[in-house]
């Protein structure tokens, strides 16, 4: 109370400001680029944008090297291991999008300085969203990092689908932050404090209270529309369809990324006491995701809308660990962080080669990868790799993420984390009949519509898929590298 | 025994050497067609040099420990470690996989099957080739496990790809069948890390295969021993394959093409096998005894079942196939039986199958090549119209029902022998039933087998093959085929040749079983 009585100017950490000093310097100076040189500066904007990015990284760096956590704002903002391993997970995929941007938005002739300047703003929310410990940070960082969401999957304008993606986006995303709000609302009421410690303490003991049981879960609600989890789910595969596919890979990737990341921060720190509540929703909500998600995929015709439904049921499988939060806390941090990184990994590099080839055939369809091992045998086989981590087949990076998943059950131990370990490796089959048919088309199929000329990769997806195809495939062979931030992240977000 | 100086560097050579030369081949233009194929020849007969010098270097007198053992650290925030070693156990599967990759890129060297595309075929089957030898060498959970499962992609594509009519349905079967057995096996893999304790109690927190293997299991109770004996035999039973989830066998054989079919019967189907004896036995003695019977059983079913299969059948393949059914079925009776001389006999059949019905899938493929048919009753008098060929049928055929003298033998009769006594805490009336069960299979063998050879070879050649000038076996096949031939009639003759390696760590396994049994 007396925070609000009596202002005191609080102190502020530059260095742990910097990553977000930097990124905001970057958008604004794309916005003050394009104000002075108008037409002539467009060539420049993904390049400024890839650099605003990779500028951002060295702060992280320095912080990573320092290594002292750093708090502000009475707790509510706070850079450890774990924020700064996310944040560089961002960075690194926002530049990923960015490479995989570069030429879709040139050639569809777009706002491009509108585009990346939203794209960094997005990603500063994301980067905010890491070191969110307290109710209200996390909400700003969650619109910060929505609200140009929305308008980038309605980019191109002129298509009623990409319209539609956007106002649905909007709307459930509207939708869901209302709920979390009331959520929240009720969850101060009780606790009497936003910062997630005060409230673990007082929601965390004593015997159960029903306001406190609506209020968490009306916050897991709100964010479950975010990750996209059945069945709050129904915005995700219209929203992936219609937008640009550089943003639905962004939306994929990033977007569900820091939803996640919430989600760790609001279980494992300030709901941990309540395991009678997350432990039972979040079994059933993991279990029904990926089943529903996995079972939708099995129909679909249309590659992006595959790998949509595909995105749904991987959610899923990241919320698995959420299951056995205070059972082994330790075990299921770890096992999002590592799935969070080589599922970036992994969906990025399949949008790279989704965007590579309908250069060419112009297609969405999965019919239009007939034959592709035939006239671009690189992007069939960099696509084989990708859809194999996606199911989780070694020596893809994709099995470590899985893996982990198991590994969380099992330490938990018991009937119902043995039940869902089950329900994971039913699914994980299941996944792979539908990345199979993309395998089928692309591998035992004559070529579509008989046109067999190589397809160009340009520069930046070039980039982009090397920068994805290593990474994955480093990760199946050598998983200690992601493993150990998973290890490192575990530390300071139990420990903090 | 930790190895030094060059042994530090034997398996792993033996491994990845195939692996390294799909990467080249990568880097070579498709046009350097001759180029490709001797790389890719070449890598996997130094893999095999390697193989054989280990062989030669192998302390028989020690074959029961691990040798040319390397333990470096591999993912250690899970405590998993790159080990690898060699016992006598590994040894005879281990060469069988690293015979057969060379052998059958020599099959392959001038007639790639439909649609051509010699580079991915070679990538392909040496990727497959650093999967197989993986798994029987790692001595890391994780590591085998990772092993085991590379070898499923490639093979899904030399199916997929290369395959018959029904090639994408056969695949996606196998692929998917495997899979759901490989994230049952995983998680036990899971629970078993979690689980292990040491003699004093303590958790161990370990994939190292060495130490489970060591404790036995000691301190996991044995209702828990059950569920996760359970999980491991999915995953090895699917890939055996043992009935009733065989159903993926018959199709992938049949419509594989001929090099697949034969690395699928030689090694495939062996990685179940050896995961039985190398992990579900020795680290869960008590679960393996509870699960005896039913294994026993179930193999005996797959013996009677394969067998009056093979005798539906119309295709010369897809009863080829069944065999191997009905002949793996007898190899896990064997291991069911969970004494030294069954495992032992196991073994032996793992091995004689890879032969036997690799080299069938040979003939079959040849004979595929130059009749353009499979249908058995449009076949015959093969020793009319091809002799050779008619011939080396006739000794595979013989060899595949296991006459005595021959390496087929070796594998069945001692199965059926040991389970008129079985291992210790096994019910002996019903081990004794199974022993009949399978005696009468294996006239049944030998029913489907003669009459497969009397309709295929006897009699005159069909009309509609009559005038052509039909080619018998050529000097590609010629080469690829002599070292089965060889190793049918050298194991046959002299079978201690494989039984004295693998009984020192047979014995080990049945040796531990037994003392967990009296002890519990």
């Amino acid at each position: 109370m007396d925070v609000l009585l009596a202002f005191t100017r609080p102190s502020l950490d530059w260095h742990a400001l910097a990553p977000e000093l930097t990124l905001l310097a970057f958008g604004t100076l794309i916005t003050i680029v394009d104000i002075i040189w108008d037409e002539r500066s467009k060539q420049a904007m993904p390049t400024l944008a890839g650099m605003g990015l990779l500028a951002t990284l060295v702060p992280i760096l320095t912080l990573a090297v320092d290594g002292t956590e750093r708090s502000m704002f009475g707790g509510a903002y706070v850079v450890d291991d774990f924020s700064l391993v996310l944040k560089a997970l961002f960075l690194i995929s926002g530049y990923v999008v960015v490479l995989m941007s570069v030429d879709y938005i040139r050639d569809g002739d777009y706002y491009e300085n509108e585009y990346y300047t939203l794209m960094l703003t997005s990603l500063l929310g994301m980067v905010m969203m890491s070191s969110s410990r307290d109710l209200i940070s996390v909400f700003v960082a969650l619109e910060l990092l929505s609200i140009p969401a929305y308008m980038l999957a309605a980019w191109r304008k002129g298509g009623p689908r990409s319209n539609e993606a956007g106002l649905k986006y909007y709307l459930m995303g509207v939708f869901a932050s209302a709920v979390m709000l009331y959520g929240m609302s009720l969850v101060y009421g009780l606790a009497g404090a936003t910062s997630f410690d005060a409230i673990a303490q007082e929601l965390g003991s004593g015997p159960s209270n029903p306001v406190a049981v609506l209020g968490i879960l009306f916050v897991l609600i709100g964010f479950a529309f975010k990750v996209s989890a059945v069945p709050f789910h129904t915005w995700a595969p219209d929203t992936y369809e219609g937008a640009p596919t550089p943003v639905t890979a962004f939306l994929a990737v990033a977007s569900k990324t820091a939803g996640m990341v919430a989600l760790i921060q609001l279980v494992f720190v300030a709901f941990l006491g309540r395991e009678d509540v997350i432990q039972p929703f979040f079994w059933v909500i993991s279990a029904l995701t990926m089943t529903v998600g996995n079972l939708i995929a099995l129909r679909q015709t249309n590659i992006v809308r595959l790998l949509a439904y595909s995105g749904i049921a991987q959610g899923g499988f990241m919320l698995v660990p959420f299951a056995v939060a205070a059972d082994a806390p330790a075990r299921a941090i770890e096992a999002v962080v590592i799935y969070l990184a080589i599922y970036a990994f992994m969906n990025l590099g399949a949008f790279t080669v989704v965007l590579a080839v309908a250069r060419k055939t112009r297609s969405g369809e999965i019919d239009s990868y007939g034959g592709l091992f035939r006239y671009a045998p690189g992007l069939a086989v960099a696509m084989t790799v990708f859809l194999a981590a996606l199911a989780g087949i070694p020596p893809a990076g994709g099995w470590f993420a899985k893996f982990g998943l198991f590994r969380a059950l099992l330490d938990a131990g018991g009937g119902w984390a043995a039940g869902l370990a089950v329900v994971v490796a039913v699914n994980t089959v299941i996944a792979f009949a539908y990345y199979a048919r993309v395998l089928t088309q692309m591998w035992f199929q004559p070529v579509a519509d008989g046109d067999d000329r190589p397809i160009v990769v340009t520069g930046a997806l070039g980039a982009a898929l090397t920068v994805t195809l290593l990474a994955t495939m480093a990760f199946g062979v050598l998983p200690g590298l992601v493993g150990h931030f998973g290890e490192v992240s575990v530390l300071s977000a139990l420990g903090g | 025994m930790e190895a030094t100086g060059f042994d530090t560097w034997v398996l792993s050579l033996a491994v990845f050497l195939p692996l390294v030369g799909a990467l080249v081949i990568m880097m070579i233009p498709k046009a350097y067609e001759a180029e490709l194929k001797l790389v890719a020849l070449g890598s996997s007969l130094v893999a095999l040099i390697v193989g054989v010098y280990s062989a030669f270097q192998f302390d028989y007198g020690a074959a029961g420990d691990l040798q040319f053992v390397v333990d470096k650290g591999w993912i250690d925030v899970i405590n998993s470690r790159y080990i690898v070693g060699l016992d006598g156990l590994s040894l005879p599967l281990l060469l069988l996989s690293l015979v057969v990759v060379p052998l059958c890129l020599i099959y392959s060297w001038n007639h790639v099957p439909e649609p051509g595309n010699t580079k991915a075929f070679f990538i392909l089957l040496l990727i497959l080739s650093t999967g197989m030898n993986g798994t029987f060498v790692a001595q890391d959970m994780i590591l085998f496990f990772v092993f085991f499962e590379v070898v499923l992609l490639p093979m899904y594509f030399l199916i997929g790809v290369w395959g018959g009519e029904e090639r994408r349905y056969a695949s996606l079967k196998f692929f998917l069948y495997t899979l759901f057995g490989s994230a049952l096996m995983i998680i036990s893999f899971l629970a078993l890390f979690f689980l292990s304790k040491d003699s004093s109690g303590e958790l161990l927190h370990t994939f190292d295969m060495r130490v489970l293997s060591d404790v036995a299991g000691v301190g996991i109770i044995k209702n828990t021993q059950v569920w996760i004996f359970a999980g491991l035999f999915m995953g090895f039973g699917i890939k055996v394959p043992m009935f009733p989830f065989h159903t993926w066998l018959p199709d992938a054989h049949t419509q594989a093409p001929t090099v697949g079919s034969v690395i699928l019967a030689a090694v495939l189907l062996k990685l179940g096998t050896y995961g039985f004896v190398r992990i579900a036995i020795p680290f869960l003695p008590e679960g393996a005894v509870s699960w005896a019977p039913w294994i026993g059983l179930l193999a005996v079913i797959g013996i009677i079942y394969g067998a009056l299969a093979c005798l539906a059948q119309t295709d010369m393949k897809r009863l080829i196939a069944f065999s191997s059914v009905a002949h793996m079925g007898f190899v896990m009776l064997g291991i069911a039986t969970l004494t030294d001389f069954g495992i032992n006999a196991a073994v032996f059949g793992m091995v004689a199958h890879g032969l036997i019905t690799g080299m069938l899938f040979f003939l079959a493929g040849s004979v595929k090549e130059r009749f353009h048919t499979l249908e058995i009753s449009r076949l015959g008098g093969l020793l009319k119209s091809v002799p050779r060929m008619g011939w080396i049928l006739g000794f595979a055929t013989m060899a595949s029902l296991g006459l005595p003298g021959l390496a087929g033998f070796w594998g069945e009769f001692p199965a059926i022998l040991s389970a008129y006594n079985p291992g210790a805490g096994l019910p002996e009336e019903t081990f004794r039933t199974y022993m009949v069960i399978a005696a009468v299979g294996t006239v049944l063998a030998a029913g489907y087998l003669l009459w497969l050879y009397q309709r295929t070879a006897f009699g005159e050649p069909p009309e509609e093959f009559a005038g052509h000038e039909i080619e018998d076996v050529n000097r590609l096949e010629w080469i690829a085929w002599t070292p089965f031939l060889v190793g049918i009639v050298l194991f046959g003759i002299w079978p201690n040749l494989i039984f004295n390696v693998t009984d020192d760590v047979v014995s080990g396994i049945t040796a531990s079983v037994e003392a967990i049994v009296a002890g519990g």
